[in-house]
């Protein structure tokens, strides 16, 4: 065959000698004229020093600082740099024993000889003043300033979250970290970790082999400068926290506390807790390991991931929902009969007046009205079948919040549970069930789960007569920052505001009214409380107690949910701990020291290891 | 056992022999490279330079297992091999592992292997046998379908994404130039090229003036005063009407802005160009609307579909950006270890430079950085003039062919490893941007070691079977 083109093969011959000579130009050039860069290897023991950024504060709601830093030193050892030296007076200095110091020395060899790697972590300030003034006897050695977080109450651990080192799984996907950096690991230090961490800078020297710095390498040229975190402006209220805290002590359990015209979050108690300087420092991961292994588990937030079945209080979604969809009124009277009775089917009650109606069946917590209630949900006929009705029921939690992440701006929030209609059609075929097959949900028992905060928010909701904001713990980002725009975003949940006047008076009732009454003991003379009480059914041992509130009726300033594992009725420690955390932060001191003395004294070992 | 000594006796023992050489001589560097005074031996085999013996020896069974076979093999299929290929690079998209943040290397127990080595040799056979199958011709119907051929697997490759492999394919082109693409694609991508690092370099509107003024000068030129003036005529109240539509209705950017002008300009230019016959300033009118769309479509992908690190490698190169610790200071580190070896090198094992671990990838793509310390400009040389002899003597080979598909399939060869050795020895001196592709038979790796031995030695035994049949 003919070949065309034959005479193209110069040209790549061509291609070929110019890329040659193109490169050994630059080479002759690079290696023969210039002669600076044999300079530059000369002094090329160059020394990069991060400058580590102070990590960004964080203040309580009213401006009282909550976490700040403190200056701690790591001590770095280039390998390769180090010679003979007085190691006797070194290991004395820091006060390592000489198998520390070889351990330590052939880890940092292990790493590189010739990159820095730390030697000692987090050395306190007295022995880094000590250091200094010897440190050119050793070298390869130097010291790096960093940033340690201090508290200045020992409270809000889960809350606030603590700082560790990066993981080598992260530095290979995040250009930011470098082996040895700190990174959020949890609560607000993880969810808002950029904002915090600022920018590192680094300085570049060059060092002689005496371990002196010899100046800035390439005049600077390199070097950046670091950029502090910034600082943040929490919802929390750090005195409600702290009293919350101190409440739940002994307990196991979780209050959440929220303003309702914001979203914000007042105060989010998990407990037990643990003291969030244990996590700081050189002795954090051994105290890590510590609370980890500990039987109580301090490191579980309770209240942004355990999940109850949410009991009595429950009743108020479904008097709103009945409501909303015009199957009961205010004034329906259902008859109890020391509880419900269908067919088999019977859901006890205790003894009160019969019957009733919604304001004095929410006060009074009665089982057979809202079994009756939700039985009128499922089976309205304006839906083509009882599934169709409890999709529609479903929509009406899921606006609420249930049933998926609230998006709160922590990590590790867990979504819940509400059974959607596939689940039961899974467990009892397709539209085989009925509305009596899940009758427990009337009265927030069953195959659901809510946790505290999303128990919290459906108190919200009510107490704004219908809408909510996600709640959240952060207010502004930066002395001028706006909160951001997800948390300033209205949530309609398609029940009217009427509609939720019949259900608060009946909260109210259950606070303030008179025999039948479930929760009295929340009752405060200055200010008008509605809540309403629960019980989690608990099938590993004792009830847990469960009590929900806002206050005040108008106006509201605080909606707050209050679990307090097997503690028995919602009545017994809830509700007094939610009314004590209404009066402190409405009022700013406890007058009735008598329920504060009888919250505090209790101790209630969880017994969910029994049965 | 008579075709066997023939074979042998066919073989192009001066490719053997230099690839042979580049391969010790790569294992020596890499040694130095990672020299570890706790484990001083060679041969240690948790370490790079005893894995990569192990990786040698693998490869000269390849290439012993290449020979034996039968050349009519790579002929017949060749379509076989790009279909797997194509497959495995699929494959690797789903089930690859993620490295550095591209997903190219299947694990297969504490093993991985980059499918993208592979797939040049398939793509190289599967083009010869395309252009095998045409008589040559630098018509669309012979270009358009080679075009593909060498696309399908840069796709693939950019979807991982690794950018670096993705330009290695380029290398194809210079093989469709040799079997007859015009010349003018090339200089059109060259052109293309050059306004693409110059709106990088000054941005885009200040490029976009110079088109538009270089357009009004070449209508002076060629068009005269009176036409210029009445071009003039309708680009002015264009640009106005664009101005004030796009900026104060709108609120588009001034680039938007200018494309809108010279749209509407061209709108408005159109009849009289028409009615008048003008053919030159059409073709005027045409480049400058294509220029300036262009330039404001590579500004954009350049911004949004380049990831940050490719972004700042070719800044670094062109000078726009300098990097403290990152891009920067590696080309830096690799510079100072080079310069440093001066005209004769410090000496085997005894670079300081490049056994710092600031220059990253030293073993692998900046193994070029341990021959310049350590054997100076005359090593370099060396080097380089191995890789010329290697490349010249496959030309050679090449074109001594009497089938167009051993032809075609020995340019493909040729064409890769001159733009790995460019590049890789291009990007450690700053002739080049940093592009993460290895020095063929010097670079630390299995993968890529065992797909240059493929290329290399599936074109020996071709050659070898010269003077037989394929068909």
């Amino acid at each position: 065959m003919k070949d065309r083109f034959a005479r193209r093969k110069y040209i790549i011959m061509g291609l070929i000698l110019t890329s040659a000579l193109i490169l050994i130009v630059r080479l002759f050039l690079v290696q023969i004229v210039d002669k600076t860069y044999r300079v530059s290897a000369a002094n090329n023991a160059l020394r990069p020093v991060t400058q580590y950024p102070a990590r960004g504060l964080i203040y309580d709601r009213n401006g009282e600082l909550m976490v700040y830093n403190q200056a701690a030193y790591d001590l770095l050892v280039i390998p390769v740099q180090t010679s003979v030296f007085d190691t006797a007076r070194f290991n004395e200095i820091l006060g390592i024993t000489m198998d520390d110091f070889r351990e330590r020395m052939r880890v940092a060899k292990a790493y590189s000889h010739r990159t820095p790697s730390v030697f000692l972590k987090m050395i306190s300030s007295e022995t880094y003043a000590v250091l200094q003034e010897e440190l050119y006897r050793f070298p390869g050695f130097y010291v790096q300033a960093r940033t340690l977080r201090k508290y200045t109450r020992p409270v809000a651990a889960h809350l606030l979250g603590y700082v560790g080192e990066v993981d080598n799984r992260l530095i290979a996907r995040d250009r930011y970290y470098r082996s040895g950096d700190y990174i959020g690991v949890s609560g607000i230090e993880k969810s808002y970790e950029e904002k915090l961490r600022g920018s590192k800078g680094v300085n570049i020297f060059l060092v002689d082999v005496h371990n002196n710095i010899k100046g800035s390498y390439a005049d600077g040229r390199y070097d950046t400068i670091a950029v502090p975190g910034t600082n943040l402006w929490s919802t929390i209220d750090l005195g409600l926290q702290e009293y919350g805290e101190k409440l739940m002590l002994n307990k196991t359990g979780s209050i959440v506390a929220i303003e309702p015209a914001t979203g914000e979050i007042l105060s989010l108690v998990t407990s037990p807790s643990y003291d969030p300087s244990l996590l700081v420092g050189r002795v954090r991961s051994s105290n890590f390991a510590r609370l980890q292994a500990d039987t109580v588990k301090p490191l579980f937030d309770r209240a942004l991931m355990a999940s109850y079945p949410p009991g009595s209080t429950f009743k108020i979604m479904n008097g709103l929902i009945g409501l909303q969809e015009e199957v009961i009124s205010p004034t329906s009277l259902f008859s109890c009969n020391y509880g419900y009775h269908a067919g088999s089917i019977t859901v006890g009650c205790h003894a009160h007046r019969s019957p009733l109606n919604l304001p004095d069946a929410v006060a009074q917590s009665c089982n057979s009205w809202f079994c009756n209630a939700f039985r009128n949900i499922l089976e309205n006929s304006e839906y083509e079948s009882v599934q169709e009705a409890y999709d529609r029921w479903r929509e009406y939690l899921v606006a609420f919040g249930f049933g998926n992440k609230l998006g709160i701006d922590l990590p590790n929030e867990l979504p819940g549970f509400v059974p959607a209609r596939s689940y039961y059609d899974r467990y009892y075929g397709k539209d085989r069930w009925k509305a009596l097959t899940v009758i427990s949900l009337a009265i927030g028992q069953g195959e659901i789960g809510a946790t505290p905060l999303q128990m919290a928010n459906m108190t919200a909701v009510i107490a704004n007569r219908g809408s909510f904001y996600i709640p959240h713990v952060i207010k502004k980002t930066g002395e001028d920052g706006t909160p951001s725009p997800l948390y300033t975003q209205r949530y309609t949940t398609g029940i009217l505001p009427e509609n939720f006047e019949p259900v608060i008076e009946g909260m109210e009732g259950a606070v303030n009214g008179g025999v039948g009454s479930t929760a009295r003991g929340a009752r405060l003379d200055s200010i008008i409380i509605c809540g309403k009480t629960g019980t989690a059914q608990n099938p590993h041992g004792k009830d847990h107690s469960i009590f929900v509130a806002f206050a005040p009726k108008e106006d509201p300033q605080i909606a707050i949910a209050v679990y307090v594992e097997n503690a028995g009725f919602g009545s017994t420690f809830a509700a007094p701990i939610a009314s004590l955390m209404i009066e402190k932060y409405l009022t700013g001191r406890i007058k009735r020291k008598y329920l504060e003395d009888y919250v505090l004294r209790v101790v209630i070992t969880p017994d969910a290891e029994e049965e | 056992m008579q075709k066997r000594n023939n074979i042998l006796a066919r073989l192009d023992w001066v490719t053997v022999i230099l690839w042979l050489l580049m391969m010790v001589m790569g294992w020596l560097n890499i040694y130095a490279a990672v020299y570890n005074e706790q484990h001083t031996s060679i041969f240690d085999m948790s370490q790079r330079y005893g894995k990569q013996l192990v990786f040698i020896i693998a490869a000269l069974v390849l290439a012993v297992l290449i020979m034996v076979t039968d050349n009519k093999l790579y002929f017949f299929f060749a379509w076989f091999f790009y279909g797997i290929m194509i497959f495995l690079l699929l494959l690797v998209l789903v089930l690859g592992k993620e490295i550095h943040g591209a997903r190219a290397w299947f694990e297969i127990g504490s093993f991985s292997i980059q499918p993208s080595e592979f797939a040049k040799f398939a793509t190289g056979l599967a083009l010869a046998s395309f252009l095998n199958s045409r008589r040559q011709s630098s018509g669309l119907d012979v270009m358009a379908p080679a075009t593909a051929i060498i696309l399908v697997p840069m796709i693939l490759i950019a979807l991982q994404p690794d950018m670096g492999s993705v330009i290695t394919y380029f290398a194809f082109f210079i093989v469709l130039y040799r079997e007859g693409m015009s010349i003018y694609v090339f200089i059109s991508a060259i052109l293309a090229a050059a306004l693409f690092l110059l709106t990088l370099m000054l941005g885009n509107v200040p490029v976009a003036a110079g088109l538009i003024v270089l357009a009004i000068v070449v209508m002076l030129v060629t068009s005269g005063w009176s036409l210029t003036l009445r071009a003039l005529g309708i680009l002015l109240p264009a640009a106005g009407v664009a101005f004030l539509a796009g900026h104060y209705l709108l609120g588009m950017k001034t680039s938007g802005i200018i494309v809108i002008a010279v749209l509407l300009a061209g709108i408005g230019y159109a009849w009289y160009i028409y009615r008048l016959k003008l053919k030159m300033p059409a073709i005027i009118y045409a480049f400058l609307l294509g220029g300036i769309i262009y330039l404001f479509s590579v500004d954009y992908a350049f911004n949004n579909i380049l990831k940050p690190h490719q972004q700042t490698r070719i800044n670094i190169m062109l000078g726009i950006e300098e990097d403290p610790f990152g891009e920067g200071y590696n080309l830096n580190q690799s510079l100072i270890s080079i310069g440093s070896g001066g005209f004769s090198g410090k000496g085997y094992l005894n670079g300081t430079q490049t056994k710092f671990k600031f220059v990253p990838e030293q073993s692998t793509d900046f193994i070029f950085c341990t021959v310049g310390e350590e054997w100076g400009f005359i090593g370099s040389v060396v080097v380089t003039g191995l890789f010329v002899w290697l490349l010249l003597r496959l030309l050679l080979l090449a074109e001594r062919q009497r089938t167009t598909f051993v032809r075609t399939y020995g340019y493909g060869v040729v064409a890769l490893f001159l733009v790995h050795f460019f590049i890789n020895i291009g990007m450690t001196i700053g002739v080049m941007p940093v592009i993460g592709i290895p020095l063929p038979f010097f670079s630390y790796g299995g993968s890529s070691l065992w797909g240059f031995t493929i290329l290399l030695f599936v074109f020996l035994r071709l050659d070898a079977g010269r003077t037989e049949y394929l068909g």
